[in-house]
Parts: C-alpha cells; sequence; structure tokens
C-alpha cells in the first residue's frame, strides 16, 4: 500500500538521476519520455486505490501518524498527481522537439523531472514541514529551468521569481513555527483536530492569514502576482508551459487543502479576505492581459486571471462551489500548458511572440489554428468546452448564495478573457504576416512536428472529452468536494489506518 | 533568554526587509538571508526556549527540551543555504551579463550603444 503513494514521487527522481547521466547522450530525452510514461501509470493505479478504497495514507519509515511523514492521497490529491503526470508526459514529449542539445547538456530533462517530483510530493504529503520541503524542491528545479540559456532576460525574471518567492518562503516557515508552537503538532489530518483546541483562536486566524499570503504568492493571487508575468514569457517553451500548468497550482491546492482541513475555524474572516482576492486577482490579471502585446505576456496575466477563479470557489466555501474549484483546476491546467506549447509552435513558424511581428497563421497553419481555437474558447469559457463547465459550477454556486456581485465579475472577466483571446487569434491568424512569411507547418522538420503537434492535439483532445462529457468528472468533483468539506474520513486514514 | 531571542528575531527582520526593499540584487541577496536567519532562530524557539535541558531521553532529568523544532530548523538551514548558493549564482550572472546590480535591468541607453560602436 506504502508503494502506491511513494512511487509517483520515487519514479520522477529516478529518471532525474538517469537522465541526468544521459544528459550528453540522446537518449536521456527519451528516458525522461519513459520516466513520464511510468509517472502516469502509476498515477493511474494510485487514482483507481482511491476511488475504490477512499483516502489512501501511509507512513513513511513506519512512524505513527503525527510523529512521521505522511504521504496521503485523497481524491483531489490523486487527480492532482494524475493531471501532472498528463501534463508530465506532453511537455516531455514536446521537449523532444523544443528543447536543443545545449539545453539537454545542461541538465534540462534531470531538473524538469525533479520539479515533477517535488509537485506531486508537494500534492501527497500530509505534513506541513515536508510540504515546504517539497516546495522547495519544487522552486530549486524551476530556478533552474527559468535561468536554461542564461540569456538575459531570463535571468532578469528569474531574480524577481527567486527573491519573491523566498520572501514567501520565509512567511510560510514563520507560519509553521507559530502552529508548532501553538498545537505541538505538523501533520495536517492532526492539526485539523488540534486547532479546534486551542484557546487563543485570535493568533489562529492571524497564523491563517500568514499561510495565505504565503501560498497567495505561490499561486499568484492579487497582490502578489508580479513575479509571474515578469519571468514566466522569459524560458523555452516547454519550460513555461509546464510552469503555467502546474507550479501555481500547487499553491492553490495548498490554500484549497489548508483552509478546508485546518483553517476552518473562522470562515466569515479568512473567507471574506479570498472573495475579495479572488475577485481582485480576476479583474487585474485580465486587465493586465489586456494592455500586452506578446504571445506569452497575454497567456501569464491569464494565468492570474484564471487563478482568481479557483480561489473564487475556495472563498464561495459552499459544496458546491469547492466542485467547482477542483473542477477548474484540472480543466485549466490542461488548457493553459496546452495554450503555451501552442505559442511555441506559433513561434516557431513565424520567428517571435510579438503579435505585432507575427500574423497568417491562420492561411497557411489552418490545423494550427483549429488546435488554438480548442484552448482559446475553452478558457474564455464557450460551451461546450470544460471552461464553460468549470465556469458555470462556478456562477451558479455563487449565485445560489446570492453573491450576485461576485458572479457578475465572474462573466464580465470571461467576456475580456474572449477579448484577449480573440485579440491572438486576430493578429496572429487571421492578419498577414508583415514581413511576407508564409508560416506553413511544412517548415519544421518532419522529426521535430510530430513530437510538436502530437501533445497539443493529446491536451486538445481532453479539453474536449471533458466539455463533451462532463458528467463523470462533476460527479468524481463532487465526490471530491465532498471530502474536502467533511475531512473525517481523511483524518481517520491518516491518524487510524496503520499500513 | 527570551529577550535576547526576540529581540535578535526583531532586529534580523527588520534589517532584512529593508534590506530586500532596496532595488539592487545584492542587498537583497542579504537581506533575504538576514530573513532565513530569524525565521529559523523563530522556528527553534516555536519549541520554547529553555536552557540546559537536553532533547533525548535521559535517567534521573525531568525537564526536556523539544528535539523537533532543532530537527526542523537543521532542514531548514540546509534548504535555505543551498538558495542562497543558487541565488547567488543567478545574480552574479545578471551582474555580469548587464555591468550593474540593479533588480530591474535596464535596457541600454541609445547613447552608450552608439559611443561603443563607435
Amino acid at each position: 500500500m506504502s508503494w502506491l503513494l511513494a512511487f509517483p514521487i520515487i519514479i520522477p527522481f529516478a529518471t532525474a538521476v538517469i537522465a541526468f547521466l544521459n544528459r550528453d547522450k540522446p537518449t536521456g530525452r527519451w528516458w525522461s519520455v519513459l520516466g513520464s510514461l511510468l509517472l502516469l501509470l502509476a498515477s493511474g493505479a494510485l487514482m483507481v486505490r482511491v476511488l475504490q478504497e477512499g483516502v489512501v495514507a501511509a507512513q513513511m519509515g513506519q512512524w505513527a501518524a503525527p510523529f512521521g511523514i505522511t504521504l496521503v492521497a485523497d481524491l483531489l490529491s490523486a487527480v492532482m498527481v494524475v493531471i501532472t503526470a498528463i501534463t508530465g508526459l506532453a511537455v516531455a514529449v514536446y521537449a523532444l522537439a523544443d528543447i536543443d542539445t545545449a539545453k539537454e547538456k545542461l541538465g534540462y530533462h534531470a531538473l524538469f523531472q525533479v520539479l515533477i517530483a517535488g509537485v506531486v510530493g508537494a500534492f501527497l504529503t500530509g505534513d506541513l514541514f515536508n510540504l515546504y520541503v517539497w516546495f522547495e524542491v519544487m522552486l530549486i528545479s524551476s530556478f533552474g529551468l527559468l535561468i536554461l540559456g542564461g540569456s538575459r532576460e531570463q535571468i532578469d525574471g528569474g531574480i524577481k521569481y527567486v527573491a519573491l518567492n523566498l520572501v514567501s518562503t520565509i512567511l510560510f516557515l514563520s507560519g509553521v513555527g507559530l502552529l508548532y508552537g501553538m498545537t505541538g503538532t505538523l501533520n495536517m489530518a492532526d492539526l485539523s483536530l488540534a486547532v479546534e483546541e486551542v484557546e487563543n483562536q485570535g493568533l489562529l486566524t492571524v497564523i491563517a492569514v500568514m499561510f495565505m499570503v504565503a501560498f497567495g504568492v505561490k499561486a499568484a493571487v492579487f497582490p502578489l502576482f508580479f513575479w509571474l508575468p515578469a519571468s514566466y514569457h522569459t524560458p523555452a517553451f516547454s519550460v513555461s508551459a509546464v510552469f503555467a500548468g502546474l507550479l501555481t497550482k500547487v499553491g492553490v491546492y495548498a490554500l484549497i487543502r489548508m483552509f478546508t482541513l485546518v483553517f476552518d475555524h473562522d470562515i466569515g474572516f479568512t473567507h471574506t479576505i479570498l472573495l475579495w482576492v479572488a475577485g481582485f486577482t480576476m479583474v487585474t490579471g485580465v486587465l493586465g492581459a489586456a494592455a500586452q502585446q506578446d504571445f506569452r505576456k497575454i497567456l501569464s496575466f491569464h494565468i492570474v486571471s484564471q487563478i482568481g477563479y479557483m480561489i473564487l470557489g475556495l472563498a464561495l466555501y459552499t459544496p458546491l462551489a469547492i466542485v467547482g474549484a477542483v473542477f477548474y483546476l484540472v480543466h485549466h491546467i490542461v488548457v493553459k500548458a496546452n495554450l503555451f506549447l501552442v505559442a511555441g509552435v506559433a513561434q516557431r513558424l513565424t520567428g517571435s511572440t510579438d503579435l505585432r511581428r507575427i500574423g497568417g497563421l491562420y492561411k497557411s497553419a489552418p490545423f494550427l489554428g483549429f488546435l488554438f481555437l480548442i484552448p482559446a474558447f475553452s478558457l474564455a469559457g464557450f460551451p461546450p468546452l470544460s471552461g464553460f463547465w468549470a465556469k458555470y459550477l462556478l456562477v451558479k454556486a455563487a449565485l445560489d448564495i446570492d453573491a450576485w456581485f461576485i458572479a457578475f465579475v465572474a462573466l464580465a472577466v470571461g467576456l475580456l478573457t474572449i477579448f484577449s483571446m480573440t485579440k491572438i487569434w486576430g493578429e496572429a491568424f487571421w492578419k498577414p504576416h508583415p514581413d511576407g512569411v508564409e508560416p506553413k507547418l511544412n517548415k519544421i522538420d518532419r522529426a521535430d512536428l510530430w513530437p510538436l503537434l502530437l501533445p497539443i492535439a493529446g491536451l486538445a483532445t481532453l479539453t474536449v472529452i471533458i466539455g463533451l462529457s462532463p458528467e463523470p468528472f462533476v460527479q468524481f468533483a463532487e465526490r471530491a468536494s465532498d471530502q474536502l468539506l467533511n475531512p473525517q474520513a481523511y483524518v481517520a486514514a491518516v491518524l487510524g489506518g496503520a499500513s | 533568554m527570551e529577550l535576547i531571542l526576540a529581540s535578535a528575531i526583531g532586529i534580523m527582520t527588520a534589517a532584512g526587509i529593508y534590506l530586500v526593499l532596496r532595488l539592487r540584487t545584492f542587498p537583497v541577496i542579504l537581506g533575504i538571508s538576514l530573513l532565513t536567519y530569524a525565521v529559523n532562530v523563530f522556528l527553534f524557539t516555536s519549541g520554547r526556549a529553555r536552557v540546559g535541558a537536553p532533547p533525548v531521553l535521559r535517567d534521573d532529568i525531568t525537564t526536556y527540551t523539544d528535539p523537533l523544532p532543532q530537527a526542523l530548523v537543521l532542514t531548514a538551514i540546509v534548504i535555505s543555504f543551498g538558495m542562497t548558493a543558487v541565488i547567488v549564482m543567478i545574480s552574479l550572472g545578471a551582474f555580469l551579463g548587464s555591468d550593474d546590480d540593479q533588480v530591474n535591468d535596464q535596457p541600454d541607453p541609445p547613447q552608450d550603444r552608439s559611443e561603443g560602436s563607435s
């Protein structure tokens, strides 16, 4: 039983070591693909187990629950691991064509796999300090990936990224210290019981806000998101795709986990802050995007805006809203990573990501245009794609509790998202190329073409599948939301079940 | 003891925040290091400051200090050391690439470029 939880972490680490040893050989990249495939299998097996048996927990080193490190998977963790594996595989395949040998020799594939290991570890851990360690694993590898290649622009973005993330880490650690000082435990399940017995509930709220700020920086919410648009448009496309898909979502996951499991003592206060944060995040993100003229910068600001929707689900804190947040999380990872991958192909064909200097993609590469439209429309919330159902659930949840204003904000932001997507469409696809270049797909080598297009097509198919038959996915999200709002099973699995 | 620890944490945090808010990378690195020291000491005290008490079980001793925060601090020190090394390398790269250590990398002013070419 414990192996099932440990494998999704061990596999990427092992792959990282092998890929690093083979970084000079052409086999290195295939090891990365193989490792990602194995991770997908392992996460699938974990998912099946969680679906059959409910929350699965394992104690590392056989130290019983509140003392040792616990790995635990409920439905939310399991689905996040599966979606991480899918994105990881898509990006690993894409990287076959996107990453040149110079970057491979610097250890791109090893860093990438360590990043995946960090993300998976953060989703699976049941211990707050262990979560900090996974954050750091993730951050160190993401610094490496961010500045790989070492152009001046990358380093400039990298410094802001490093500095702001370290400040958030420091806040996180102080929160951990305060929480340990008050409760004497760092096991999340144990904490959820222990915080109820704390006398000084006011200080607990202060700690909750510290965690909110610390995870908020990672999740890039208003007003803490400035590092994201400063850095995400600089690295290689496969790197920005995996960052866009996964990194901020770890912050959102941590917020959802902590604010449903541990900090649910003063919902009127903490979740009202979250509601304001969600509203401002949505609006500032989408307005920031409207002002940009670069393919990837627009997409980066949209990450911020979309994070707002997920926080909105958490902030409303009704069962339906959490369903919406979980659904949105899964949908968003697929769609956002895909859009960055499309941007990579577009850059390859037209020579730039600056929308003023490119064009003509629809005429000469209509297939790419089609592949762009699916995630773009899904992001904006067009029926019948996955984004429509995600937004529908959240807006309905808001209307159910008469939160008219935030529902209006969510819908208006959706409209502005369409504006940005049509801007990309009009500039990059419809308008003729200003330099008269004909960006035909056969400009790319055949050997490079399928690794570029296959992941995009695969992720787009997933978006369409979720969109056309949302029923099983919504049912799944309902079960996940039920587990989050009634954490007794989670607590019992961690503290009661010795395995 | 509490006073010394508390004021040490306070002074280091204050100095750290001041330095982090500068616009040059070298003070920012120093500031982040100071903040990490502060938070490490803070984490250490979260297990209560107790002088002269052992952290491991022994015969005929009744007061112990909590060993867990010490283990946590050890981990945090190692990680922050690694982080500092990474950020020093990145900033060094930025410094060598642009000849100044401004956090915001400014593009070269046009007159400099024309001077360089002439």
